[in-house]
């Protein structure tokens, strides 16, 4: 046989090496922002504990920022981030987890048309909206009334959790929905032989299946809970304090930082610096959550 | 092979399967045993069915009778409507909102289709074994034992799995391993403890789905000798793509093949010896012999 | 209910009491339609009570006045201006940069840790909160980078907080491209690059322009990093995109509703209703721009 004639040992060409970088660089933002974030957060943090004992910071449970004599308990902020994130899981937990289902196991193409866009047009709903109707309404309107105008205020950690809950709903809804989508037909099909109703297929069979994903969604909305300002920041009040009291007015760590940023602050002063530590405090907490989301779905997902 | 109809069949009670219900009247065909035309008693009788997924028809006007305590092979073409005639048997169709089934399934007599009759309690005694093995993604004991916990099994339920697990071959195997998952077992494992699940509820038919598409040959055989162990218990119903296993392991054969309407019917029934050696029907000597399908 | 009658095999301890686990399914099923019927209710609720604040304020004078103390002369044209801007800007500089990015880690990308990290990282990303990337903005755009509280460094924050949002939506639309697609360019001869501009883009492009648009959507609804970006509730001017003060929708409800007298509640109800149309449009805008991009691929 003659030779080829054809060489098929071309080098890449110079062009679409470039393009190649180029792109790298591209995905490559996101790590420097990753740095951006962690290096802007450590810097004025460790200034602030040069001026604040991070001993004092994180067992503290008294925050007086702006009204002397100061006072940098975090505890009073983070107990007033949980409590209103737990009363958001309360109620996105259930509310997710039934509408996941009945989008996942029971919905016909057509319910689905007419549910989907509800949890969607909910999950687009700027924040801030569901801020002004936690405010005008669910505090005034139904709280009060249910409560009674002598044991609610206009601020509460409760009006803060039910808006928040609303908000999150949405994304332990699709998650899970997902992820009891994945389960295969053939888990089902085998429950329901054996005489299974509906329920226990959903019970017994798929649930399980699904736990991994189903637990992530909740990891993750626990941390979109906790790092969600402008739904809460209207809502809650301006009173850091260490609660378990649903009712009463309280603040956030996200809240803070608002309130911080929206007064004259003499950048390099102590509150300017504090704003910082509140930040990597609510920055470490939602990054652990991530974490344990990502970790949760890899350890318990379910090889089929 | 199909049965002269009786006459207007009468309206008797129903006694309600948990006792509770008030009982409910549906009809059902006089009980005395018929011979179907192999000379035992049919437990499965499938009375002119079609099957229609929407406006298409899968499978047109079969009438069959299948005996009890045999072994029946569907074998056919794909797509010429086995699985989903078998999926009528147990009513597993209903899951798929556009399906329709007309004529009567009778079951020991009794109407499935027939109002009032639940598709829950169908499927506790008709049990159902799939093409791909199955097992939940639960330890082989919580496996076994699914079955009966719903199905408020009152026994101990210790003695039912390993009972279960021994008349599936597979305690040997396992009976070290009862708390591991059952999807770490192999795939003729899987399948043989997809059986011990289904006869852990005690049903008086398995249907099974081409059941050994996905093993390997030694896997195969041990599934046919289960069957031939089953029988002494069971009636069992396989669909198969696999003329040798009908051949080797069925007592009955039922030939199906599809019509220009791309519905599947059936051409033939005999007993399996008659259908391999002297099929009567044109088609089902070119199927058997390998010329079509 | 149930009218099989009882099984033949006379030793049977099965007690199925199926009219029991009927009624719990249907209980459960019953809770399962409550759970959305609460939701829309909610989401009810929510628009009719907004609306009917708004409705006496909502006018062209509304649209077309800037802020004013006193509630019947108070407009939000400067805060729809602020909005376009910066929603405009957030578009430009995310659309290339989380496209390639995407297309990086879809199509470029081998198993090696670094671009593992890549990944994960743009999922966590994902998880950060929104305010913690107004910090990030206040030290690296307005502060570091002196540019001062603008649009600019608005814009610039933002795109970095829907960045991986973009990346997402387009990693899902490539790779929801199939395979023979690629084998198909490359069986002709096509470089990478080739395969990519010519076969794979074009076939994603209804996914990622769908994602960009929704992300375009979800930063001009976000207010938490611009209050750290200095952004004002009282601006009487069209903001200047490089100086000078600004505002955004969201800012000047928060703004509003800040401020204890109903009046201002029903304004801020007002500029509520104007970005909710905003993001209907949007989303309508996606709905089209999807459907004419794919007008040409089935599989």
């Amino acid at each position: 046989m003659s030779a080829v004639p054809i060489s098929l040992t071309r080098r890449r060409p110079v062009g679409e090496r470039i393009i190649e970088r180029l792109l790298f660089l591209a995905a490559a933002v996101g790590v420097v922002t990753t740095l951006g974030i962690i290096a802007v957060l450590a810097f004025e943090t460790i200034e602030f504990f040069l001026a604040v004992s991070p001993i004092d910071f994180f067992t503290g449970t008294h925050w007086s920022a702006l009204i002397k004599p100061q006072s940098w308990g975090v505890l009073a902020l983070v107990s007033g981030t949980l409590l209103v994130a737990l009363i958001a899981l309360v109620i996105a937990i259930p509310l997710g987890l039934l509408a996941a289902v009945l989008l996942a196991e029971y919905a016909s193409p057509r319910v689905r048309t007419v549910v989907k866009p509800i949890l969607e047009t909910i999950a687009g709903v700027p924040t801030i909206v569901l801020g002004f109707f936690g405010l005008n309404f669910i505090a005034p309107h139904v709280l009060r009334p249910l409560l009674g105008p002598d044991n609610i205020g206009t601020f509460s950690a409760l009006a803060g959790g039910i808006v928040v809950g609303i908000l999150i709903t949405p994304l332990i809804a699709s998650i899970s929905e997902d992820s009891m989508r994945a389960v295969p037909r053939g888990l089902r099909e085998g429950a329901f032989a054996m005489g299974a109703t509906k329920f226990e297929v959903v019970r017994k069979v798929v649930f399980p299946a699904a736990v991994s994903g189903i637990m992530a969604s909740i990891i993750l909305a626990m941390s979109r809970a906790i790092g969600e300002t402008m739904a809460v920041v209207l809502v809650v009040g301006t009173k850091p304090q260490l609660t378990f009291d649903p009712t009463e007015s309280i603040q956030t760590m996200t809240a803070f930082i608002v309130q911080i940023s929206i007064g004259e602050t003499a950048q390099g002063s102590i509150e300017y610096k504090s704003l910082f530590a509140v930040g990597s405090t609510l920055f470490l907490m939602t990054f652990v959550l991530n974490l344990l989301s990502g970790w949760v779905v890899r350890r318990f997902r379910t090889a089929y | 092979m199909t049965l002269d109809m009786p006459d207007a069949p009468p309206a008797v009670p129903a006694e309600s399967a948990d006792g509770q219900a008030p009982a409910i009247r549906i009809t059902a065909l006089a009980r005395e045993p018929r011979p179907d035309a192999l000379g035992a008693e049919p437990v499965i009788e499938l009375r002119d069915v079609s099957c229609y997924y929407g406006s298409f028809r899968a499978v047109r006007n079969v009438d069959i009778s299948v005996a009890r305590q045999r072994i029946t092979a569907l074998i056919g073409p794909s797509g010429c409507g086995k699985s989903t005639l078998l999926r009528t048997m147990n009513r597993m169709n209903d899951l798929v909102p556009s399906y329709r089934t007309e004529g009567r399934v009778l079951f020991d007599g009794q109407d499935l289709f027939a109002p009032g009759v639940d598709p829950v309690a169908v499927r506790r005694r008709v049990g159902m074994v799939f093409q791909k093995p199955n097992p939940f993604p639960k330890s082989v004991y919580d496996n076994v034992a699914f079955g009966p916990r719903i199905n408020g099994y009152k026994g101990n339920m210790d003695e039912l799995v390993e009972r279960s697990l021994r008349r599936a071959a597979l305690w040997d195997d396992v009976k070290d391993k009862l708390k591991q998952s059952g999807m770490a077992l192999s795939g003729g494992q899987q399948q043989r403890l997809c059986i011990a699940r289904t006869i852990a509820i005690e049903p008086e038919v398995i249907l099974m789905d081409e059941p050994c598409s996905a093993l390997d040959p030694r896997s195969t055989l041990q599934i046919e000798e289960l069957m031939a162990e089953l029988k002494r218990d069971y009636t069992i119903i396989i669909v198969t793509h696999n003329m040798q296993q009908a051949a080797r392991a069925s007592d009955t054969t039922i030939f199906m093949t599809m019509g220009d309407d791309r519905a599947g019917y059936v051409v033939e029934t005999g007993e399996t010896i008659q259908i391999f050696t002297n099929p009567k029907h044109r088609l089902t000597e070119d199927y058997v012999s390998g010329r079509f399908g | 209910m149930a009218a099989l009658a009882p099984a033949s095999r006379t030793d049977s301890r099965f007690e199925p009491a199926l009219m029991r686990r009927k009624v719990t399914g249907t209980l459960f099923y019953g809770a399962c339609v409550a759970a959305i019927a609460l939701l829309l209710l909610t989401l009810i609720v929510l628009l009719v009570d907004v609306f009917v604040r708004a409705a006496p304020w909502l006018d062209l004078q509304f649209l077309t006045s800037p802020p004013s103390s006193r509630p019947a002369r108070a407009g939000i044209l400067p805060a729809i201006v602020g909005t376009l801007e910066i929603g405009i800007i957030v578009g430009v500089v995310t659309f290339p940069i989380g496209v390639a990015a995407a297309i990086y880690l879809v199509e470029y990308a081998s198993d090696s840790w670094i671009n593992r990290l890549l990944q994960t990282n743009i999922s966590n990303l994902a998880g950060v909160p929104s305010i913690i990337y107004g910090i990030l903005g206040l030290a690296v755009f307005v502060r570091a980078l002196a540019m001062g509280p603008t649009i600019l460094a608005a814009a610039l924050t933002l795109s970095l907080l829907i960045l991986p949002v973009v990346i997402i939506a387009s990693v899902e639309a490539l790779k929801a491209v199939p395979h023979a697609q690629r084998e198909g360019a490359y069986a002709l001869g096509a470089s990478r690059w080739q395969m990519v501009s010519r076969s794979v883009l074009p076939a994603a492009a209804p996914g990622i322009m769908t994602g960009v648009i929704l992300a375009m959507a979800r930063a001009i609804g976000e207010a938490a990093p611009l209050i750290l970006i200095g952004a004002f509730t009282f601006v009487t001017f069209l903001p200047n995109p490089i100086s000078g003060q600004y505002t955004v929708l969201p800012i000047q409800i928060y703004g509003w509703a800040n401020r204890p007298q109903d009046d201002f509640q029903g304004i801020s109800a007002a500029a509520i209703v104007v970005i909710l149309a905003l993001m209907l449009i949007l989303n309508a805008l996606a709905l089209i721009v999807r459907a004419r991009l794919s007008r040409h691929i089935q599989w």
